[in-house]
């Protein structure tokens, strides 16, 4: 049922190797192909549209989720999932999805993610996009994130797109109640024409809700980014975004800050750095034996780890 | 071993060239220690990286074991055995301290990575896995960066004011540092320095003044010329006794 292809996609984007331990559900090419439920974990197929319920049952300690999906061939296909994370659970989820294009059609995956994390929940979200294939067709990964975090509860995300997708738009939006936390980190790399855009909003609403985004990308070729990473402060909260895009080549960055206090005690921080890699750091690695290219493979792998 | 004949360099400033080096005669002997001083923007660095490849000679020539270098890259000079540890060492976002030593030495032997932090005051256990970024101080980063010479097996290792930012414990176990790693791989060392306990360790003393070298010399001139200093000048008494030869006086 699974292809050496899909089996090399699924390695990608959610470091599988084998069918995975714990609760899964793999799609392919718009349908579910297989899925695997566990006591605290349900997964349900929505009736009105395409996509699933994923509900983690309060107080569910360090299991996983993995949902990825696979496109191998010119296709379009959309999902809405819902994610419920129960009071107190702490759990692994790792999304993701790979596309092997062969075909002049384009494969397109957009997915509506909304996330609830409960009451003094944890939640560590893995989502990889990966892209592969000969066909003139483009790659196109747009995903949409919503996240609610509630009191006392701790998102941790990851979202890394290191290769192979021509054109992706990222909306992430979050709301952080009391005592919540968000840890971001972004990683992305463009080469070729490629274009990415990545939108992040996050809502600090409650007291002492902590968020931190940092987001790294590398820019080659012809490709072109455009970042609009933005935090608003209504509470006592504390927010930092760190924004740094290595740009090489003839690409472009667009770096679009935006902070936004609604109260006094709301302290928020914004930086955000382009440019080309520091000349010394070359001249350091080249002094250690390095050839010119290794050194910069090197220092953009660190860069994106 | 290492010579450098009648070798020029010029940059391109950002007000157009500048003379950096001139006529630079000098010859490094196998084994032995010496000590690069003189005032600051006389031209030491500038001799060190040029040394390393970084700065290219616009006249002259550079042989290393009689073969001429001259027109080699950094990375060359590196594999034929050639080693400088910044005067700035560069951050680098994402690099593990385990990562650097492992690039420099070419191995990820953890024992030895141990050994080399040791050697430059860090422990181990708190530094193998810290990236190398704007968290270090920066005397926490030069120590790195001199762990990241001493790292390597190497014919010729230049450090550029190994000393900056490192306190007075590290210091003991760095002077001991140069002089093992002088015994035990017959490197020569290139140390620019201005301390006098620095100075001690030289076999000879090369001053660097105005792009040129002013005098090869022992360490007993330098240290008397010192203590002549200290005793001249009244202010001088106050600071820091051996401390930097132009350290201002309150
Ligand atoms: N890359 C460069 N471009 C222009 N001028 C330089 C460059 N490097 C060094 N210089 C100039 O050369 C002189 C010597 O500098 P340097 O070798 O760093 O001195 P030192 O290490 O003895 O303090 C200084 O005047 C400095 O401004
Ligand atoms: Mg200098």
């Amino acid at each position: 049922m699974l292809s050496a292809i899909d089996k090399r996609l699924l390695e990608e984007v959610a470091d599988l190797h084998e069918i995975p331990h714990g609760a899964f559900n793999i799609r392919k090419n718009g349908q579910g192909v297989s899925r695997n439920t566990t006591a605290n974990i349900d997964i349900v197929t929505k009736k009105d549209k395409p996509g699933i319920d994923i509900i983690v049952k309060p107080g569910t300690k360090g299991e996983s989720v993995h949902i990825p999906v696979i496109l191998s061939e010119g296709l379009e296909d959309m999902v809405y999932n819902t994610f419920e994370i129960g009071a107190g659970a702490d759990v692994f989820i790792v999304a993701g999805c790979g596309i092997h294009n062969p075909s002049g059609e384009k494969a397109q995956h957009d997915g509506i993610h909304e996330f609830f994390v409960r009451k003094d929940a944890r939640m560590k979200y893995v989502e990889k996009h990966y892209g592969e294939g000969d066909g003139s067709g483009e790659r196109v990964l747009n995903p949409k994130t919503i996240i609610e975090v509630e009191a006392g509860g701790v998102a941790e995300l990851e979202m890394i797109q290191i290769k192979g997708v021509d054109r992706t738009k990222r909306d992430t939006e979050v709301r952080l109640h009391k005592n919540a936390r968000l840890i971001v980190t972004e990683r992305l790399l463009t080469y070729l024409d490629q274009t990415a855009e990545s939108n992040i909003t996050v809502e600090m609403v409650g007291e002492d809700s902590t968020a931190q985004v940092i987001s790294r990308s590398v820019a080659q070729n012809d490709s072109q980014q455009l970042f609009h990473l933005n935090m608003r402060g209504y509470a006592k909260c504390r927010g930092h975004i760190q924004c740094d895009s290595i740009i090489m080549h003839q690409a472009q960055v667009s770096s679009i800050p935006e902070i936004t206090a609604y109260h006094a005690d709301a302290e928020l921080i914004h930086e955000a750095a382009i440019g080309r890699i520091a000349s010394e750091q070359l001249i350091k690695l080249m002094s250690l034996g390095l050839t010119e290219q290794e050194a910069e493979d090197t220092i953009l792998q660190g860069f994106l780890k | 071993m290492l010579n450098m004949i009648n070798v020029d360099v010029t940059l391109e400033g950002d007000e157009g060239q500048v003379e950096v080096l001139k006529e630079i005669n000098l010859t490094l002997e196998e084994k032995k220690i010496y000590v690069m001083t003189g005032p600051n923007g006389g031209g030491k660095s500038s001799i060190a990286k040029t040394i390393m490849g970084i700065y290219q000679p616009s006249g002259g020539q550079i042989l290393l074991d009689g073969m001429d270098i001259t027109n080699k890259g950094i990375t060359e000079r590196a594999r034929l055995g050639i080693g400088y540890a910044f005067q700035m060492p560069p951050r680098f976002k994402g690099m593990k301290v385990r990562d650097m030593l492992t690039l420099a030495s070419g191995s990820a032997n953890l024992a030895n990575q141990c050994d080399l932090l040791y050697d430059v005051g860090l422990c181990s256990q708190d530094y193998l896995d810290r990236e190398i970024n704007a968290s270090f101080s920066g005397g926490e980063l030069k120590r790195i960066e001199i762990a990241s010479i001493l790292a390597r097996n190497l014919k010729v290792a230049v450090f550029d004011e190994p000393e900056a930012g490192i306190d007075l414990w590290s210091f003991q176990k760095l002077t001991e540092t140069f002089e093992n790693l002088n015994a035990k791989h017959n490197t020569t060392i290139v140390i620019i320095s201005h301390q006098e306990r620095i100075l001690r360790l030289a076999d000879q003393v090369i001053v660097v003044a105005n792009g040129m070298i002013d005098e090869i010399t022992g360490k007993e001139e330098i240290l008397s010329e010192i203590e002549r200093l200290d005793s001249e000048c009244r202010c001088r008494q106050d600071c820091i006794k051996g401390g930097p030869e132009n350290a201002e006086c309150n």
